[in-house]
């Protein structure tokens, strides 16, 4: 038995299997952080491709780049109890802190030029906790899978081939649906008219202990007033923000928070899909607007209202939406909190 | 004759060995959740928030069992620069062991993330404050790189002491008994 083979005829063997472990194991490392698999849809890759084609917008948010801060409250009249236990819905009035957007890459485009606006809240309750979402006045996503929406903001950067778009909706018939509303359905000249739409599921957990999954909507108290889109864009490149900023310094803007409940067999993982009409809807409360502020210097500038920031009593479904926002947010905000400078604050930046 | 520990004491060696996966786990666990939007992404990040805190807490009892029970000496015929590498190391191991998870926890703090762990909030350690989010995320990213390259190094010198030197280093942390097993606890230096 040579249980012990002399060193020197074997060193040179030991060094080499030293080698190979050191190797194996960094090879493991690299291939977990994506290195040998390009094909992976990262969360840097889906951000990438929200930039227009003259690059990013530097310091700004990389998809909603262009929106208005506001703090109110939520006053919550207690039926959410039912099918949560998450604070917020325990009669009470908590804090928001919430953003207007435009859904643009560009934080100078035209308001009138912006087909879908999005509201994203934060709400805090006394227990610690906080709810983040963040919606738009669509009433369904326009894609069914986060890979699609991927592929929809590379094809749609393809301008040099006319039938990429076509070929890209043959495959993805949901998007149909989405031109169709994009098209048809009446724009309205202000925030306060649109009624703002979770789009994701998520499941609520009473305290009983029952779970159900969910989605929920803000309707709001304004009547909407339904503008021709040609006139829109004839309006100041800024009236959305000014409009919100007139009408919230008149009296506080309200919507209602309305949770519809998913019947079996619902489509509970695909957005693109709405439930229909009849399903078991609960008023749980009602936000108010109560203060506006522009974002350079506003409270909403610095948050990331990543929508998987949530209580305990709600939690994700198997909607696959609310990881791939979370992990692409992450990178957005990672990268324009590097990038301060190039979006100075108003005031704080008082250079001696 | 003086009789010198050549091992670390059994509590330091149980610290190492569970340390040493839940590093190398949590070191997975972070190039695996930022480069994927899948829902997994999630899972990910639940799991590296407590891991994290576990590494801190079990980082901080091993240092004060460290100050309490030393370490066994290294081999007189050790070359003074692989003597002093071997100490540099440690001392690199300790402060990555602690900064890394208050650098992730004060990044997350920074941000104005609610941190979350295990269902528990912890409290804030910084104001919200981008400028300092994005410095953290940075030495986050950066030392967790530097973190696995030093974990390598520290395993390629560990092999080499055990399968080339056998000079009892590697002995010294083993995750198994002193061998040859003495009553004292203390093993003899193997020479080949």
């Amino acid at each position: 038995m040579n249980e012990l083979p002399p060193p020197a005829e074997s060193a040179s063997g030991r060094l080499v299997l030293i080698a190979v472990v050191v190797v194996a194991i960094a090879a493991a490392f690299l291939y977990t952080a994506g290195w040998f698999t390009p094909s992976r849809l990262t969360p840097a890759k889906v951000v990438d491709t929200l930039a227009p084609p003259t690059g990013p917008a530097l310091g700004f948010r990389r998809n909603h780049a262009k929106g208005i801060c506001f703090t109110g409250t939520f006053d919550a009249n207690g039926a959410g109890t039912a099918l949560s236990n998450a604070q917020m819905f325990a009669t009470g009035t908590y804090p928001v802190t919430g953003r207007f957007n435009l859904a643009v890459a560009d934080p100078k485009a035209e308001d009138g030029s912006a087909r879908v606006h999005g509201l994203s809240l934060r709400i805090r309750t006394p227990d610690g906790r906080e709810w983040r979402a963040a919606m738009i006045d669509a009433p369904f996503f326009p894609v069914a899978t986060p890979q699609a929406f991927y592929e929809l903001q590379v094809t749609s950067a393809r301008k040099d081939d006319p039938g990429a778009m076509k070929n890209f909706a043959a495959a993805h018939p949901e998007f149909g649906a989405f031109g169709a509303w994009a098209g048809s359905a009446p724009f309205t000249g202000s925030y306060a008219e649109n009624r703002y739409n979770g789009l994701n599921s998520f499941i609520f957990t009473n305290a009983e202990g029952h779970d159900q999954t969910v989605r929920w909507s803000f309707e709001p108290a304004a009547t909407p007033v339904f503008v021709p889109p040609d006139e829109l864009k004839k309006r100041d490149p800024d009236f959305l923000a000014k409009d919100i900023t007139e009408r919230v310094a008149r009296s506080p803007q309200r919507w209602t928070m309305t949770v519809a409940v998913a019947n079996p067999g619902d489509p509970t993982a695909d957005p693109s899909k709405v439930w229909p009409d009849d399903r078991r809807r609960i008023d749980v409360g009602t936000l108010a607007v109560r203060k506006i502020e522009p974002e350079a210097d506003g409270p909403c500038r610095d948050l990331n209202f990543d929508p998987t920031v949530l209580p305990a009593g709600m939690r994700t479904s198997d909607d696959p939406f609310p990881a791939a926002r979370s992990a692409a947010y992450s990178v957005s905000y990672n990268r324009r909190t590097a990038e301060e400078n190039a979006y100075p604050r108003a005031t704080s930046g008082g250079k001696p | 004759m003086n009789e010198v520990r050549l091992q670390f004491t059994t509590l330091q060696r149980a610290l190492h060995w569970v340390m040493a996966i839940c590093i190398l786990a949590m070191l997975f666990v972070g190039v695996g959740m930022v480069s994927t939007i899948k829902p997994e992404y999630l899972t990910l990040v639940s799991l590296h928030k407590p891991l994290g805190i576990v590494i801190l807490v079990l980082a901080v009892l091993r240092l004060i069992v460290r100050w309490r029970y030393g370490a066994p000496p290294l081999p007189s015929d050790m070359p003074e620069p692989m003597k002093l590498a071997a100490r540099l190391s440690h001392v690199l191991f300790y402060l990555l062991m602690i900064a890394m998870p208050l650098i992730g926890w004060a990044m997350l703090s920074a941000a104005d993330y609610p941190v979350i762990v295990a269902g528990m909030r912890l409290p804030a350690i910084l104001p919200p404050n981008p400028e300092m989010h994005s410095m953290l995320w940075n030495a986050h990213r950066l030392l967790a790189f530097s973190f696995f390259a030093l974990i390598l190094l520290h395993l390629a010198a560990a092999l080499f002491h055990a399968l080339v030197r056998r000079d009892g280093v590697f002995d010294a942390m083993a995750p198994f008994p002193p061998h040859p097993p003495s009553d004292s606890g203390v093993v003899a230096r193997r020479r080949d």
